[in-house]
């Protein structure tokens, strides 16, 4: 190693790795041969960094034990954003005793040019450890190894080109959409138009830590759900319709002709699950389309003869995270509908954003995501706080219990049945 | 002493906008598609309404990945395709173009780069994963490492389009699950409660804090040896790992009680049935770098009962709810155990309250 320690590794002195070599047979692409190429890559910075790193890993695989501990490091003007690692075993692998990970949020949809992505590489590879993840999973590109000295530079460097930085801690989380109306024609609403309105409204929210826990927002255009959004996102926005679905009679029959009757009736009319679709003695299709629930299967196997309605929009469903502390949970409807077209339509999704956020800022316990809370109060108080009417669509069934107080039940069916003259009226 | 040097102020400029990077033919027909089809695995033919059409073809990586292999992509993206990519939610990389022609050359170079083209319509596509040992503070086991052993196993049904329906799979290093759910979950499940270091948790740990944050509330803070610290009700603990991250002095990890499970069943898309979440199939599997051969093993044997006993469409756990799970424990050789039996909040709705039975 030269003398400043910045230059690769002479061949003798990088750690041997003997499990590590074994991950690189086989016709996967191989993430330890990509560490070794920047391990090897001649005078560049991060050379000596990766060998450690490496060696590090290879010390992991040994001992079948993580050495990364977190700690604090962020950028001037920001408090979150940068995931701080510093190694446990720094005495044995110090030149990447720092490992810190920047997160940076991509563009909406995950579009780049290559011109985009070699930008980034240079940067990383200037600063940074030449490793970046595409992408992590609440979303972020992660730019994985990097000093505590380095970190504002490779920020000053992203930030200038375009980019800026995404949540982490108890905070607005970075957000992803699907690739949606740019290349699909199953999206019900713009979701780079959603995204972008949404996420941008609340950055302060991201880049300055301060809720409860962390908030997530995930965008799919339809049923589908290819963000994983109703798993994974404080509040889903799901695409959906809610006029008949378009069918074009000529292409259904030429369906049935190509793949056969009982293909047709096995793997679409009898898959309905709201036995919503019959096939005519025609060959045509008939759908009851107040029984269809959009859950898109008959779309997805017939997608040149069955298309969405024009009445398009989204679903919100709100409460999903993974399983610390009570477990699992999957969003709620409770927004069955909300119209996505024109500017207005948008910007009240982003007040609704807004109303929830400041929901949980003002009432969720430490720690505590907004499903948390919902279980915690009731879906009663929850809606009520946040102004919005309970709705059939809410549920898969009205309650089986009846352990709840009804004197003010005829109050409440009255307010039910204004609501809906109102709603006819309009 | 010399004045501290001016900072620059961050552009807060936040979620980048993506249209001066999208292929030019999916920005001209944005919101305007009319249908697509998948003339073979790994590609992508779109419509649109106009009768622009466009090819995308999809490939996987290691989503950790050298700039080296990113420049690599790009070359190919500029030789061979027009420039413009896009990543999936399973960080495969797509390219996309405006011909026919384009696609064979591009597959072409894509395989003989390393890069394995597929991951479409009914494939086993790119594992969703987190970052073990690599990066995480907490980790029981890598991400990688088990990614790309599993991948290896399965990269023949990543090429081909021969399940019966989609299968997205997820691994997570610890039980918080940052992988979430799949048809297949390999997931870590920790075996013994936390071993304590007395002398560590007053000086690192906000204790209420860790208190509040066990599911069961088996914590409570004691003076150990004159120290205030922290104790484990060890008939109470579920060996969850929650108290870790908030107190690593509260170590859940060892190198032989870190171990395994495999879930299956859990799906995102609202296509025919509910979004579900995975269920428990094996426990106990031994934390074995560098390839994981056990968990290999329990992970082949799901995948190909279920291809081979699958109808067209149905998801993994769509294909158990059809041949029951005494068919599914029956097919795969896994034993069935009272660990199966869900104990937690809402457990009894797990339950089979009914008559409906399968033999």
């Amino acid at each position: 190693m030269s003398e400043d320690g910045k230059s690769a590794p002479a061949p003798g002195d990088a750690h041997p790795t003997p499990l590590l070599d074994e991950l690189e047979s086989g016709p996967w692409p191989s993430f330890v041969t990509g560490l070794k190429r920047l391990r090897d890559a001649g005078d560049k910075q991060y050379a000596p960094m990766m060998n450690d790193l490496l060696g590090q890993l290879e010390h992991s695989y040994e001992e079948r034990l993580g050495f990364w501990k977190g700690g604090t490091v962020s950028v001037f003007g920001y408090g979150g954003g940068v995931i701080p690692r510093f190694s446990e075993v720094a005495a044995k692998y110090p030149a990447s005793k720092e490992f810190h990970t920047l997160r940076v949020q991509p563009p909406a949809g995950y579009h780049y040019t290559t011109d985009l992505l070699r930008q980034l590489c240079d940067v990383w590879e200037k600063h940074g450890s030449g490793l970046i993840a595409f992408h992590g999973q609440s979303g972020d590109i992660m730019f994985q190894g990097c000093s505590t000295e380095n970190v504002q530079k490779a920020f000053d460097e992203l930030n200038s080109i375009g980019f800026d930085l995404g949540g982490a801690g108890p905070a607005l989380r970075t957000s992803t959409s699907c690739v949606g109306h740019a290349r699909c024609e199953m999206s019900c609403y713009d979701e780079v138009k959603a995204h972008r309105s949404v996420i941008n409204a609340f950055l302060d929210e991201m880049h300055r830590p301060a809720l409860p826990y962390k908030f997530k927002f995930k965008f799919s255009g339809c049923g589908n759900d290819c963000v994983n959004a109703i798993h994974r996102a404080d509040f889903a926005v799901i695409g959906t319709w809610r006029d008949a679905m378009k069918v074009d009679q000529e292409a259904v029959r030429a369906f049935v002709r190509e793949r056969g009757r009982k293909y047709t009736i096995d793997a679409v009319i009898s898959m309905c699950p709201t036995r919503a679709l019959s096939l005519n003695d025609d060959d045509t299709l008939d759908v009851d389309n107040r029984s269809c629930v959009r859950c898109m299967h008959c779309l997805n196997v017939m997608n040149k003869a069955l298309s969405p309605g024009d009445d398009r929009g989204a679903a919100i469903l709100v409460g999903g995270k993974r399983s610390l502390k009570v477990g699992d949970l999957m969003g709620i409807v409770i927004v069955p509908f909300m119209k996505l077209d024109t500017d207005e339509d948008y910007e009240k999704l982003v007040a609704f954003g807004r109303r929830l956020i400041d929901f949980f800022a003002d009432n969720a316990l430490e720690h505590e995501r907004i499903g948390e809370t919902i279980d915690r109060i009731g879906l009663p108080a929850f809606l009520e706080a946040i102004e919005i009417d309970p709705d059939p669509n809410m549920v898969n069934h009205p309650r089986t219990s009846s352990y709840v107080r009804t004197d003010d039940f005829t109050e409440e069916a009255d307010k039910y049945f204004e609501r809906k003259a109102r709603a006819a009226a309009e | 002493m010399s004045a501290a040097p001016e900072m620059r102020r961050p552009i807060e400029s936040g979620v980048p906008d993506p249209f001066p990077f999208m292929h030019p033919l999916l920005r001209k027909n944005y919101g305007q598609w009319a249908w697509h089809d998948r003339p073979r695995p790994g590609v992508l033919h779109h419509v649109a309404k106009g009768g622009d059409e466009v090819w995308t073809v999809r490939a996987g990586t290691q989503r950790q990945m050298d700039v080296f292999t990113i420049r690599k992509l790009c070359d190919i993206g500029d030789r061979f395709a027009e420039g413009h990519v896009r990543f999936t939610t399973r960080s495969n990389i797509e390219f996309m173009v405006s011909a026919l022609d384009k696609v064979q050359p591009l597959i072409d170079a894509l395989i003989a780069e390393g890069f394995p083209v597929g991951g479409t319509g009914n494939s086993v596509s790119m594992i969703s994963h987190t970052q073990g040992w690599l990066h995480c503070d907490i980790p029981g086991t890598d991400a990688s490492g088990v990614v790309k052993s599993l991948m290896d196993m399965m990269h023949a049904e990543f090429v081909k389009e021969e399940m019966p329906s989609r299968v997205r799979i997820t691994t997570s290093c610890c039980q918080i699950n940052c992988g979430g759910q799949g048809d297949i979950s390999i997931n870590v499940q920790y075996t013994k409660p936390p071993r304590i270091n007395h002398d560590l948790v007053s000086k690192v740990c906000e204790r209420p804090a860790v208190v509040a944050r066990c599911p069961v509330a088996a914590i409570r803070p004691a003076l150990v040896d004159g120290k205030p610290s922290l104790e484990v009700d060890e008939s109470k603990c579920v060996c969850c790992g929650a108290c870790y991250p908030p107190c690593p002095p509260m170590q859940i990890n060892g190198a032989d009680s870190t171990k395994i499970a495999v879930w299956v069943g859990g799906k995102h898309s609202n296509a025919r049935s509910k979004p579900t979440f995975h269920k428990l199939v094996v426990a106990n599997l031994p934390n074995n770098p560098p390839r994981w051969p056990e968990v290999e093993e329990v992970v082949r044997k799901i995948l190909y009962a279920y291809k081979e006993n699958g109808r067209p469409w149905e998801r993994m756990g769509e294909w158990i709810d059809r041949i029951g799970w005494p068919r599914f424990f029956e097919l795969t050789g896994f034993a069935f155990t009272k660990h199966h039996l869900d104990t937690w909040t809402g457990a009894r709705k797990t339950m089979n309250m009914s008559a409906h039975l399968h033999f």
